[in-house]
């Protein structure tokens, strides 16, 4: 049942090849899009695992990528003449983490004796009080938040490929880590412990699990990977910005969890790309409509937000179980009869 | 001394909408076992009927019983025609935020986005007591609406074989059918009390900020969900008393430390009250998870 | 809750297959963006084409901030159409992309890179809001791309050294701050003054302004967006026995504010930016039975043409009416005009074959006037547009220029001096070049 965490490391560092080799194929702006895909399945396949394993509801994960983000930059600024330059960004991504990290135990301890909606209460406070952290806290720069240097290419692939697919490469390489990570733990000990947990605390309490300090342990892994993703976010951006770590993403970061398939990777994966990817596509759809001014003046906008919206509810509907539900059970029924509870806890 | 009594009826008649419209969460809540995410969108567009009624009538009253009726007639559309479909909490909280898109686009396409004012019924001049503006007639009003209604649902969910079966249903679906309750129907009956109320909260609350446009709710919406939690979710007096502390917090913070300091003293409630309650202040029942 | 373990695909190698897979399809599903300049330029120039000049912007079109900034691009695109209906700048049609980023910075990277690279436009126009533009400034300079006209008057988009490619469109908040201060303080010496700003950029730059001229002040108040309340703070002012207060405020917080006041009984002069006392928008916000009540007497500075037998607020509202479904007609409508407009003009200026550089340049060479008050005064070393501002007061329900009370000053600690100079006059039916 547990997967070789060597067999985890050769998949991982396998997909990675594909995967910067799939780079190629894309133009520049597809190639930011896939960096902003890869950022967001971070803190998604974080989230994922600890709503589907430990059944903890957080909406705070948007904070935590804006931890992530104002770690990466402290990370450069500490390394500005003390690391060589390439080095950089390892050291603002390590920092990123560890920021995360750190906030997460915080929030983990907080949150261990909550259930449901008063952990999603707590993280979501939290959410709405980051803004406020930033304009108190002079060091992290208000509303305009915290900049970067550009990074530019490094020289020697500088005639070999572009800015946006250099990016994409950092944003790859860091998921794959994270992905890596995630599948070990989930794979080990830790997962079976979290699922324990998450079934029955009192059982797994019996069982001499406890459950308090796993809920923690969850929270902070989960934390450190939406860390990851806030600070390749910031490495993208070239800075990081408190509006955009609202509740909007928050709840994007959820929505991306369960329309995939809530507690698997694969469903982050598909989860992220559709929350990336679909406003950009719906809005391609929309603007090729040419409206007259007075159906401008209402349609602008709001329409590619209804249809999201309408998608999203036809997609909850259609999928109970996440696309990815959807997807096995339509390949698959063959072999194996539909899952049909969302929360469920991979071999 | 005078800034604190201002401070603490400022506080007082906010906080007092707050619980009004956490009471329609925990409404919902008690009857589904889901936070409705999609409240402040459907108390805004029920809002926007209502201005429209109270413009071509002129009266106040209509527009608050349409106001209501529309709220409730949502509350029926929502559950019927998507809630329906979750097949856990989570699902519903996706559902529940597909909703929300779609009534603020479709507010935003039939309305535009500009905000526009909300008439009072009453004065909304405070009463000045020692030389301090304290509350006003329009508070008191929207106080009295407040303890009106939690006086209401306490006594149909304690007193009321119906409210015992909404209870039930939410607690126990599946004992509940064996024993006869029809379960689908209580929950409808849940989200269209619970929708109605989050409509009239959203009704009172407008002529106080910005005025309506499709994102009013939004901010008492936030403010509400932590209300609920504090008070914990299943108490209709802890959504009210959550709903004054919030509330008289965010204006001494807002008036003494300034206004950017109130959600980090939001937050520190939240957790202050968790720490030590987990399931809020009025957990009566076993916490129950989700 | 129950759960089973069940075998399922979620290998990190499925994973990246999942995602390429889904970035491939989603996207060769869609053909490919088209290129511009394809029709036979001698330079390819980005978005220029023998007929048509492709321009974007990023602006909430929805979200909270829309109900206060969505008119913006609409007023603009109108202009872009009796523009383009009465043939465009040098016979080329201008085509106005206009993309939604929600005042959120994140999306608005995505967006300004969507423009620059998909859609290739040759420049971005009018990109509206300080944090959400600041996401993108680096990024557009870095690109070369010219980035005309930010809607936002902080000083970070007039630093021509780092920015060479990025223009202001507002008034800073710094020099509005300070002509507000100076009118207000010749005309009652003897107020007690007080401030009442958002707590962030756009408060403390116009605050910043506020005491370069009146040194401290009595009281400052802040609030924050995200809580729509401002009865604390009026308390506050009221308490302290403000006379005069200076409002650091969007429209909305302004509307609130003096409703606020009016409820509690407080009597004050209020004077507003720009960014927040346009007399209809508040109208819009307070109600046409309460709105003009309220208003009286509210002091604003401004920047653009605004009194109603203007020949350029005609002209514009005229524009509105065939070219905007004739929306409500505010200083938004005019500001999305006027920066049209100058658009236009530096286009004009830029040449038969306009390139990148070549409207930079016009720009820089100080040819382009704009339609303010007081004329633009672009440089090499200056990229804001507008060095002063006029006081406007509301007498009667009609907002209206004073007379004589127009200034300009720097926005460093220089004086404040008297404009005595004309605004600049509408010409061949505000078609740039007629």
């Amino acid at each position: 049942m547990n997967q070789n965490p060597r067999r985890i490391v050769l998949l991982t560092v396998g997909g990675l090849v594909v995967a910067l080799a799939g780079t190629f194929l894309l133009d520049p702006y597809r190639n930011y899009l896939l960096a902003l895909v890869a950022a967001h399945l971070c803190a998604i396949a974080g989230l994922s695992l600890l709503i589907g394993r430990t059944g903890q509801l957080s909406l705070g994960h948007a904070a935590l990528m804006a931890a992530g983000g104002y770690g990466y930059v402290a990370g450069v600024k500490l390394g500005d003449g003390a690391v060589p330059d390439g080095l950089q960004p390892v050291l603002g991504l390590i920092v990123a983490v560890v920021t995360a990290s750190v906030v997460g135990l915080l929030l983990g301890l907080a949150g261990a004796r909550l259930h449901g909606p008063y952990l999603a209460g707590l993280t979501l406070a939290v959410v709405l009080a980051l803004p406020a952290l930033t304009s108190q806290i002079p060091a992290l720069g208000g509303d305009q938040g915290l900049m970067v240097p550009f990074r530019s290419v490094p020289q020697a692939l500088s005639s070999l490929i572009a800015l946006e697919q250099w990016q994409a490469w950092i944003a790859l390489t860091v998921v794959a880590v994270v992905l890596g990570v995630l599948a070990t733990v989930d794979a080990g000990a830790s997962g079976i412990r979290m699922r324990a947990v998450r079934d029955d605390e009192v059982a797994a309490a019996l069982a001499g699990i406890r459950p308090g300090r796993i809920k923690v342990q969850a929270f902070v892994l989960s934390a450190a990977a939406a860390g990851a993703g806030g600070g390749v976010l910031c490495f993208v951006d070239s800075g990081v910005r408190p509006g955009g770590y609202g509740v909007t993403l928050s709840l994007l970061l959820v929505v991306g969890v369960v329309v995939g398939g809530t507690g698997r990777l694969a469903g982050a994966a598909i989860g992220a790309a559709l929350v990336v990817l679909l406003p950009w596509l719906i809005g391609l759809g929309t603007s090729g409509l040419d409206l007259p001014a007075e159906a401008a003046q209402r349609l602008d906008g709001n329409l590619a937000v209804l249809v999201f919206g309408l998608l999203l509810i036809g997609l909850t509907v259609a999928a109970p179980t996440g696309a990815l539900g959807l997807l096995t059970r339509a390949g698959a029924s063959r072999k194996r009869s539909a899952p049909s509870i969302p929360t469920t806890s991979k071999d | 001394m005078d800034r604190f009594v201002f401070l603490l009826a400022t506080g007082i008649a906010d906080g007092v909408v707050f619980a009004l419209f956490a009471l329609s969460l925990v409404l919902i809540w008690r009857s589904t076992r889901i936070i409705n995410f999609a409240a402040a969108a459907m108390a805004v567009t029920a809002c926007y009927l209502a201005l429209a009624v109270t413009d071509l009538t002129g009266s106040y009253w209509a527009g608050l019983i349409i106001a209501v009726l529309v709220g409730g007639t949502l509350g029926w559309a929502v559950e019927r025609g998507v809630m329906r479909a979750a097949r856990d909490p989570l699902s519903g909280v996706i559902l529940a935020i597909g909703t929300v898109m779609v009534l603020q686009a479709l507010t935003g396409i039939l309305a535009g986005p500009q905000s526009r004012p909300a008439p009072v019924p009453f004065g909304d001049r405070p009463v000045i007591v020692g030389g301090v503006p304290t509350l006003s007639p329009y508070d008191l009003f929207v106080i009295a609406v407040a303890v009106t209604l939690t006086a209401g649902l306490h006594t149909l969910f304690a007193r009321t074989s119906l409210g015992l079966q909404m209870r039930a249903a939410a607690f126990a679906p599946e004992m509940s059918r064996l024993l006869g309750v029809p379960v689908a129907r209580m929950r409808t009956l849940g989200w269209i009390l619970a929708a109605a109320v989050g409509a009239l909260a959203v009704l009172l609350a407008v002529p106080g900020e910005l005025g309506l446009d499709p994102h009013a709710g939004d901010p008492l919406f936030v403010s509400a969900f932590a209300v609920a939690v504090i008070g914990g979710l299943d108490s209709a007096e802890g959504a009210v008393i959550g709903g004054l502390l919030v509330g008289v917090l965010v204006s001494l913070v807002t008036g003494y430390l300034g206004a950017a300091v109130a959600p980090l003293g939001v937050l520190a409630l939240l957790a202050l009250v968790l720490l030590v309650r987990p399931a809020g202040l009025f957990a009566g029942v076993e916490a129950r998870r989700v | 809750m129950t759960s089973r373990s069940r075998p399922a695909i979620r290998r990190p190698a499925t994973v990246f297959l999942a995602v390429a897979m889904i970035g491939a399809t989603a996207l060769t599903a869609c053909s490919t963006p088209e290129k511009s300049g394809s029709s036979g330029e001698a330079k390819d120039v980005p978005g220029v084409t023998r007929t048509s000049v492709k321009i974007g912007t990023h602006t909430p079109l929805t979200g909270p901030a829309s109900a206060g900034y969505a008119p913006i691009s609409k007023a603009a695109a109108a202009y872009f159409a009796y523009l383009n209906a009465k043939g465009g700048v040098n016979g080329r049609k201008i085509d106005y992309v206009v993309k939604d980023d929600g005042y959120n910075p994140a999306t608005t990277s995505t967006v300004v890179r969507e423009l620059v690279q998909q859609d290739q436009v040759f420049a971005i126009v009018n990109g509206l809001g300080t944090p959400t533009h600041a996401a993108v400034v680096d990024y557009l300079n870095q690109q070369k791309v010219p980035d005309l006209f930010v809607a936002s008057g902080a000083s970070l988009w007039n630093q021509p050294e780092k920015s060479p490619q990025t223009f202001g469109f507002n008034l800073d908040y710094v020099r509005e701050g300070k002509i507000l201060a100076h009118y207000l303080q010749e005309k009652n010496p003897d107020a007690t003054f007080c401030v009442l700003r958002q707590d962030d950029d756009f408060g403390k730059d116009l605050t910043t302004g506020i005491t370069q001229v009146l040194g401290k002040v009595t009281a400052e108040q802040k609030y924050a967006v995200s809580n729509e309340s401002l009865t604390a703070q009026i308390g506050a002012l009221q308490q302290a026995g403000c006379t005069v207060n200076l409002l650091g405020t969007v429209t909305p917080f302004t509307a609130l504010a003096l409703g606020t006041a009016a409820k509690m009984g407080y009597r004050a002069q209020w004077a507003a930016s720009s960014s927040g006392g346009d007399y209809p928008s508040l109208v819009g916000y307070l109600g046409e039975d309460v709105g003009p009540k309220l208003l009286e007497g509210l002091v604003a500075a401004n920047y653009l043409p605004f009194d109603a037998d203007d020949d350029w607020v005609k002209l514009f509202r005229q524009i509105n009416t065939e070219y905007n479904a004739d929306a409500p007609f505010t200083g938004n409508t005019i500001y999305g005009m006027s920066m049209a407009y100058t658009f236009a003009e530096a286009l004009g200026r830029a040449g038969q074959n306009p390139t990148r550089e070549g409207i930079v340049e016009a720009l820089q060479s100080g040819s382009v006037k704009s339609n303010g008050i007081t004329p633009a005064a672009f440089s090499a070393t200056n990229h804001d547009p507008f060095g002063g501002a006029g006081i406007t007061v509301v007498s009667k329900g009609v907002q209206a220029y004073l007379d004589g009370q127009v200034f300009t000053t720097d926005a460093q600690a220089g004086p404040v001096e008297a404009y005595t100079g004309p605004a600049v006059a509408l010409t061949g039916e505000g078609i740039p070049g007629k």
